[in-house]
């Protein structure tokens, strides 16, 4: 029993921790957030150089073969210093492919990929849907020995600066689909969040040769699906972190009647309770990175429930962050603004904190009997 | 990173498990206290001859030496399992580690035996009615007569003093000393002329608490414990053993608790199907069970945390925090599922679980009172883990 980062994990947050501070202090997040498409490309190739886009992608593809623990350390510091970055989409996409991908695939766009030469994103979310996970309505229709395309994905993250998509489609099987293939067009979906974009990836008449189809079928994506909850989850909880941190550094410094207003429990008690939801939107996500890595079975379970959580604490932290801090939190000159809507971002995506506790009381709970028994 | 036990871990707690499979007397007598200390005399009887009375302590004492995470095993297996108490948990937990701690060869000889036996109940005299969260402006006053001191004031919240032989006192000793350093931590002989132990009636109806009057009680001068004036310090050494110890078996608790409210919700009836297939309690009760799992997690960081550095943090100030939250949490759910019924208690015949709930529910009120207010955790909190300025 040993429920600590051991030195080389430490290793790891520490250089991830001083890399994001020296590359993303506030001026060039501002910058980023204010450009067209918010992708920063020298940072994307000191990522690359870093190992950051193949660290738990497969040696054999060209990947670190690191585990899901090292992985939630990664997207931890990224959400504290709330990194603009495609990174999360390309792994995404890189571990898809290398649970679910033929050989052939992974040549062609896992090893890329895992270098940092190409990046790619998931198109999951049909526009108009449910958008629940794993609900897809677009049709795979044959055409060939390939199928065709119709229909508009949308809620697809840093499509921008992609170079191609994993798009999904009813009968639980996911396509690469490259950019620049004909039919496919990308249009900017503004949204709260200007640190991570959405866009809708329209597909009109796309062809995708057989060899373009992954071989993993819907039930295969379910382990994809809960380490990126994970690493999702561990980046809510960097940036709960983070905000957390800044509270309680303007309530030792920022005086009102006298003192400062940390020395008041109204406000002091606000950030005890910060930290409570800080800790455990940590706990549960390193011990669902640990599950993924040690002891799959209790994955399922424990992905919900650490993205549960961490969607809760993603927002709700830098939320109260912004009442310590009083008018000049609610200033767009303060940076608390951006974490609030990344951590809201980040509680939309991929179930929201209502569908994975349903998922947990799937598990904790005896299976509902028959209606019509009652 | 590695949340499973170790192969030895692994053989220490099936060696748990299957001695109180063997031997767990199952659950209390209904009836008064006094059958369930009887009960509760005999049960400890029995785990101290198997070695299972104060497993933290050394050897050399009469412990059993086990490592923070054997004992973190013990209570947990004991109560997943719904082990009684032992009779005098209160020395075991508190007591016996205050005297290894700071007591006297002599307090060493005479107290440690009789504490693990469970011949001689321990007590706790810290809350007065004065002073609650405030310990340190307690105002029991002992004042030297000779080779003995004598004491006069008030103590409350003093769980099963009506059995005990021995109370862990803090008294005031110097008057006019600023107030954390004049005070002095006896044991104090409760079968005297001058201590008279009162139960004091909770909500539940139950007596578990009493107030202590002093009036001119004696205690010899050789019972006093780490020195005259260091009573602070060693209060603070019991309150710290107090909290270090009880976590693992408060998340076992917590456990039983969530499956016994899966039953039930399984069980009551509403909206044309169970209360299980309701999307409000189904989201409620997932979320209970989340905040239990972060509370078992935080419990194993901070073990590890604790086995590095050797002592227990002030983050062990969330747990608690959080555990009194989840109970009350629990409970207050299960009323809400029972409708209707909720008002009924034992003994009613439309009850649900006799009223099992019903005395969970009032219970637990008390557990973001007892063994430190949550208000004054988020204060331990923001000042020592955050580094917030106190206000005082």
């Amino acid at each position: 029993m040993y429920f600590d980062l051991t030195d080389e994990q430490q290793a790891i947050k520490a250089t991830a921790h001083d890399f994001l501070a020296s590359r993303f202090k506030s001026e060039r997040i501002r910058e980023l957030a204010a450009s067209e498409d918010g992708f920063d490309a020298a940072g994307w190739g000191e990522m690359a150089e870093l190992g950051w886009t193949g660290l738990a992608l497969p040696e054999e593809w060209g990947g670190q073969g690191l585990g899901i623990v090292e992985l939630a350390i990664l997207f931890e510091e990224m959400g504290y210093a709330l990194a603009p970055s495609p990174l999360f989409s390309s792994t995404i996409v890189g571990l898809a492919l290398t649970l679910c991908g033929s050989d052939d695939q992974r040549d062609r766009y896992l090893r890329p990929l895992a270098a940092g030469e190409r990046r790619g994103s998931p198109a999951l979310w049909d526009a108009g849907s449910p958008a629940s996970p794993g609900e897809f309505t677009m049709e795979a229709k044959a055409d060939g020995d390939g199928i065709v395309l119709d229909g508009v994905k949308t809620m697809v993250a840093d499509a921008a600066s992609a170079d191609f998509f994993v798009v999904a489609t009813a009968d639980g099987r996911r396509h690469l689909v490259e950019r620049d293939a004909e039919g496919v067009s990308v249009t900017a979906e503004p949204s709260i969040d200007l640190t991570r974009r959405f866009s809708s990836v329209g597909l009109d008449g796309v062809r995708v040769a057989a060899a373009d189809t992954l071989p993993g079928e819907a039930a295969d994506y379910f382990p994809v699906f809960h380490r990126l909850c994970v690493a999702l989850a561990a980046e809510s909880t960097g940036i709960a972190q983070r905000t957390m941190e800044m509270a309680v550094a303007y309530a030792k410094d920022r005086q009102q009647f006298g003192r400062p207003i940390g020395a008041y429990q109204a406000v002091s008690h606000r950030c005890a309770q910060m930290l409570l939801e800080t800790e455990n939107a940590r706990s549960t996500v390193y011990g669902a990175a640990w599950a993924a890595d040690a002891e799959p079975e209790s994955l399922p379970l424990a992905a919900s429930m650490a993205k549960a959580y961490a969607s809760d604490a993603g927002w709700r932290v830098p939320n109260a962050s912004i009442q310590v801090h009083g008018g000049i939190g609610f200033t767009w000159e303060h940076d608390l603004h951006f974490f609030l809507k990344r951590g809201r971002a980040n509680a939309a995506i991929f179930g929201d904190a209502k569908w994975h506790r349903e998922r947990v009381a799937d598990a904790v709970l005896a299976p509902a009997p028959d209606p019509a028994a009652l | 990173m590695d949340l499973t036990l170790s192969p030895s871990e692994e053989e220490f707690r099936d060696e748990v498990r299957t001695w109180l499979l063997e031997n767990n007397p199952g659950p209390e007598p209904e009836g008064g206290l006094d059958e369930v200390m009887t009960f509760r005399r005999e049960w400890q009887l029995k785990l101290h001859a198997a070695g299972w009375a104060g497993i933290s302590w050394p050897k050399e004492y009469g412990g059993r030496g086990a490592t923070m995470i054997e004992q973190a095993i013990f209570v947990g297996e004991a109560a997943r399992q719904e082990a009684p108490s032992p009779a005098n948990v209160l020395g075991l937990a508190m007591g016996g580690p205050v005297v290894i701690a700071h007591g006297t060869d002599e307090q060493k000889q005479r107290y440690l035996e009789p504490i693990l036996t469970g011949d001689e109940i321990w007590c706790q005299g810290f809350s007065e009615p004065e002073s609650g969260s405030d310990l340190a402006s307690l105002k029991t006053r002992a004042v030297k007569d000779g080779d003995e001191w004598v004491v006069s004031g008030q103590k409350v919240w003093t769980t099963f003093a009506q059995y005990a032989k021995w109370c862990m006192l803090v008294a005031r000793t110097a008057p006019d000393a600023p107030k954390h350093q004049g005070l002095t931590y006896f044991l104090m002989d409760m079968d005297q002329e001058g201590v008279e132990a009162k139960p004091l009636v909770q909500i539940t109806g139950e007596g578990e608490f009493n107030e202590v009057f002093m009036d001119e009680a004696r205690i010899p001068e050789e019972n006093v414990v780490g020195g005259v004036g260091n009573g602070w310090g060693v209060a603070i050494t019991t309150l710290m053993n107090e909290r270090a110890g009880l976590a693992f078996g408060a998340i076992s608790q917590i456990q039983n608790s969530l499956g016994r409210l899966a039953k039930l919700a399984s069980e009551v009836r509403t909206n044309g199907g169970s209360a299980a297939d309701d999307a409000y309690y189904r989201q409620r009760i997932a979320q209970l069970h989340i905040e239990a799992e972060a509370m078992r997690l935080n419990a194993y960081r901070g073990l590890t945390k604790t086995m590095q550095s050797g002592i227990p943090g002030p983050e062990g100030s969330l747990g608690k925090w959080q555990w009194a939250d989840i109970n009350q949490g629990l409970t207050e759910l299960a009323l809400e599922i029972e409708g209707v019924y909720a008002p009924l208690s034992r003994g009613a015949e439309q009850a649900i679980d006799n009223g099992a709930w019903q005395y969970g529910f009032l219970r637990s009120r008390a557990n973001s009172i007892e063994g430190g207010t949550t208000d004054i955790l988020k204060n331990i909190i923001a000042e020592r883990v955050l580094g917030l300025p106190r206000l005082r």
